[in-house]
């Protein structure tokens, strides 16, 4: 086996323990703060598996929107409303189904996902990345000029609603 | 190269433990987070997708940004909501937001 190989299989082996730890620590973790934290652990393994499938704008906008903005978003309103919860019990009664319905899905989608047999193409055909990050502008702006318009609508949308939503009430 | 299979089986990973958070948690913005995790791993297979079986069509990419965008926009109304709920019923469980309970 070629030394990259190797490399690419210990890179994998340590983003896959980032994320899924992290996301292990968001659900079952009893401090919200930590939680948070915990999901900032898991979006930058995500930013590593990106750069890992050479998609390197992705990797940069995961980091910017996900960590930079989402995360920080959740850590405000965790701070906002804090000492609500306290230490108080996270998870509902229904937790135990809850574990029963995520292991029945993950189970049934290992099995399905390994009976498929995958078009996997040529792995030659990938043009290289500065000519993949400018295909993906042109894509952006040619064939899905719409739904790109529309996502900025949604964005304006969204920005004039959470303001309208979060903003004191004249009683 | 990294078989696709476990791409998508630690994609499903993820899923699921983000479904479970969104299934069990009492506290609204732990819900959240769930859901954030959830859309992750929808990104990761797409992204996957792409890179494996359609490298030269940027669709897999475009998607993802799309996804993105979406999460984004969720995260801020969603809070929103979240702190104008605290500040009415002084509460973030799920459990007591139950207005609009029939």
């Amino acid at each position: 086996m070629p030394i990259s190989q190797i490399v690419q299989i210990v890179v994998f082996v340590v983003l896959t323990a980032m994320t899924l730890g992290g996301g292990l620590g968001v659900v079952l973790g009893r401090n919200l703060f930590h939680n948070a934290l915990f999901m900032v652990l898991s979006f930058a393994g995500v930013v590593g598996y990106y750069a890992l499938l050479d998609a390197g704008f992705l990797a940069g906008v995961q980091l910017l929107i996900y960590i930079g903005a989402i995360a920080i978003l959740i850590l405000f309103a965790i701070m906002l409303s804090r000492g609500i919860m306290g230490r108080q019990r996270q998870s509902n009664q229904q937790w135990w189904i809850a574990a029963l319905v995520a292991l029945l899905i993950f189970v049934v989608l290992g099995v399905v996902l390994w009976q498929v047999e995958w078009p996997v193409a040529d792995q030659q055909a990938l043009s290289s990345p500065s000519v993949a990050i400018s295909q993906l502008g042109m894509e952006l702006m040619g064939p899905y000029a719409i739904p790109f318009e529309v996502a900025s609508i949604l964005l304006l949308a969204a920005l004039v609603g959470a303001v309208i939503l979060a903003r004191e009430m004249p009683e | 190269m990294i078989p696709l299979y476990w791409w998508l089986i630690v994609a499903a990973a993820l899923f699921c433990i983000g479904l479970y958070g969104v299934l069990s948690r009492r506290n609204a913005i732990g819900v959240l987070m769930g859901i954030e995790l959830m859309l992750n791993a929808v990104n990761v297979n797409l992204v996957a997708f792409w890179r494996y079986i359609t490298p030269q069509a940027m669709t897999g990419q475009v998607f993802a940004i799309f996804v993105i965008t979406v999460a984004a926009a969720e995260a801020a109304v969603g809070l929103a909501i979240i702190i104008a709920a605290y500040r009415r019923r002084d509460t973030v469980v799920v459990d007591d937001m139950d207005i609009m309970r029939w």
